[in-house]
């Protein structure tokens, strides 16, 4: 798959960067050549290799189901940008 | 041409535990904003997950009652998007390795047939937060209590092909998920959330294209929005248009719904696996101890209420489709010594007074103990059954037990034949006409015409008059 700029823009989109048009070439070509790298990984044989999802061979240690955690409304509400009735306010959204 | 419905569910279970899913803040209703929101729920730089083992060992306990294979290892994923109640601008969830795989739940249809559902698979995920649009003055208040709420997300193969079968499957979830204890499943709280995906084709054609209606909160409103968007659909289809797929919201209030949004460039979600978790492991151990500790399921419990206590294949479906209902009907066929009368009288008359009044069994202000009392007056001939009503009424409203109501207001039925005997002779003495007429009627009639006497006899009593005894006494008398 290439990265042309508008794949550069949809992928900014997403994650809600703002990437100018100058900038944007710039980035389809390192983007590419990560891509690249990907496509050389891909050739490696890995029939006889099960697939993992972390790279270190231990399971989660689990917690017991226990409250633990106290109440830290004030400290969190204050260094928000806007906070009223001990809720965080952000701009109206509304689906 | 008729059409054929499609119907698949994905249901939002949450999970009854203590705390929530990757932090130790406290898991509970109804508490002020943000004051159940720790350093983790809250997404700040520089913390960790860990995960509830209570929320893994409930996830595959349903993954046991449903007959369907536990993931050994199960892997968490990060479903990433940006809105304001998501803190961590994603929602840690799984994917490919879910906990629980396909699995089957049956279902029994009002005709008596059953059909069986297929589970494609049900993971474990966190909620998400609160968004609260009114009371904040053109603003939106962000209330992240429930973020990181344990959820197991149930999601059904295309099994089911009406409302009525959707209904029926979403009942018994509801009495599989109360009665193995992993959910309280009060829906008015949002317990259990359905989203419906829906499409019809013509028989033999392929699927057609699907709709979701999403945070459906009651099984009455889960059937309305099916009917209303099968028939939206067939309407454009029959009218030449096309179904585009998307998200639908229905308002319950003024049974309409609209398009949400448009799934297409919505949906990207860039799912890959949280590095933050490592694979949940589930050993053999562990399934042993499950399966060692599993409550009963709603099927043992009917079969066991058809054995046990002679109920009729309808009423034990009723009585043990719902643990609390269960559990109530078992108290008070225990306190009362008889399962047809406790039968009875929960799904009569406690039903119509608690559904009257939007009340749940688990609240009900007659307890199963005090219903119970009241089956063993009437049992022992105390009360007469339409007493029994008057006595239930007063517990109701808190007069106390049914044998302090039924003392307080002197509702004890007369039985001492002597003083009956006085007012069924009064009553005759004094309506002689009635009298000549009965007894000049033939039997036919006169099965109708002692109702008279009887009535008669009830207003001077009150009604205390033991039913039999009365009508035994007054063919006795009148001839």
């Amino acid at each position: 798959m290439a990265i042309d700029s508008k794949v550069v823009a949809q992928v900014a989109h997403l994650a809600r960067l703002k990437v100018d048009q100058a900038d944007s070439d710039a980035l389809s070509s390192r983007l590419n050549d990560i891509l690249a790298m990907v496509d050389q990984l891909q050739q490696a044989d890995v029939t006889d290799v099960a697939p993992m999802a972390h790279p270190l061979d231990v399971t989660q240690p689990l917690r017991d189901d226990k409250v633990s955690e106290p109440d830290i409304r004030d400290k969190a509400l204050e260094i928000a940008p806007a906070a009223e009735d001990g809720c965080f306010l952000v701009p109206r959204v509304i689906e | 041409m008729s059409w054929e419905v499609v119907i698949g569910l994905e249901i939002h279970v949450q999970l009854n535990t203590a705390s929530k899913l990757f932090s130790g803040s406290k898991l509970s209703t109804g508490a002020e904003p943000n004051t159940q929101a720790s350093l983790v729920d809250l997404g700040m730089p520089g913390t960790l997950p860990v995960v509830n083992r209570e929320a893994v060992r409930k996830a595959a306990l349903f993954g046991l009652a449903i007959n369907a294979d536990i993931c050994r290892h199960s892997v968490f994923e990060r479903k990433n998007y940006f809105y304001p109640d998501l803190p961590k601008g994603y929602q840690t969830t799984q994917l490919d390795k879910p906990v629980v795989g396909a699995g089957e739940v049956e279902i029994s249809l009002e005709n008596g047939a059953k059909k069986t559902v297929r589970i494609h698979h049900a993971h474990l995920e966190e909620d998400a937060g609160k968004s609260l649009h009114e009371d904040f003055h053109g603003m939106t208040g962000i209330d992240l209590n429930r973020a990181g709420t344990p959820l197991i997300e149930v999601v059904t193969e295309p099994d089911m092909s009406n409302a009525e079968e959707a209904v029926a499957f979403a009942r018994k979830l509801h009495a599989i998920v109360t009665s193995i204890g992993i959910c309280d499943g009060d829906m008015s709280q949002g317990n259990m959330r359905f989203d419906v995906n829906v499409s019809i084709r013509k028989p033999g054609d392929p699927l057609g294209t699907r709709t979701e209606t999403k945070n459906l909160n009651s099984f009455r409103f889960m059937e309305r929005a099916i009917k209303l968007e099968v028939e939206r659909q067939i309407d454009v289809l029959e009218d030449g248009g096309s179904i585009v797929q998307e998200t639908r919201l229905y308002n319950g209030d003024t049974h309409t719904a609209r398009s949400m949004r448009s799934k297409e460039d919505a949906n990207d979600y860039r799912y890959f696996p949280c590095p933050d978790l490592l694979p949940v492991e589930i050993t053999d151990a562990d399934l042993d101890a499950l399966k060692a500790a599993m409550p009963e399921l709603p099927d043992t419990r009917k079969s066991r209420f058809l054995a046990d206590y002679q109920l009729s294949e309808y009423d034990a479906d009723l009585l043990s489709g719902d643990l609390a209902t269960a559990v109530f009907f078992e108290a008070a066929t225990k306190a009362g010594g008889d399962a047809k009368l406790a039968a009875n009288w929960v799904m009569g008359e406690l039903a119509a007074k608690l559904n009257a009044e939007e009340k749940s069994i688990a609240n009900s202000p007659v307890t199963a103990e005090q219903l119970g009392q009241l089956i063993a007056r009437l049992k022992d001939g105390t009360i007469s059954s339409k007493i029994a009503k008057q006595v239930f009424e007063a517990c109701w409203a808190g007069e106390g037990d049914p044998d302090t109501v039924i003392e307080a207001k002197g509702l004890k039925q007369m039985s001492d034949s002597g003083e009956l005997e006085k007012i069924v002779d009064d009553i005759i003495a004094n309506n002689g006409p009635q009298v000549e007429d009965y007894r000049s009627s033939d039997d036919a009639k006169k099965k109708k015409k002692i109702g008279f006497f009887v009535g008669q006899a009830m207003k001077v009593t009150q009604g205390k008059a033991n039913p039999q005894q009365l009508n035994q006494l007054l063919k006795e008398k009148l001839g």
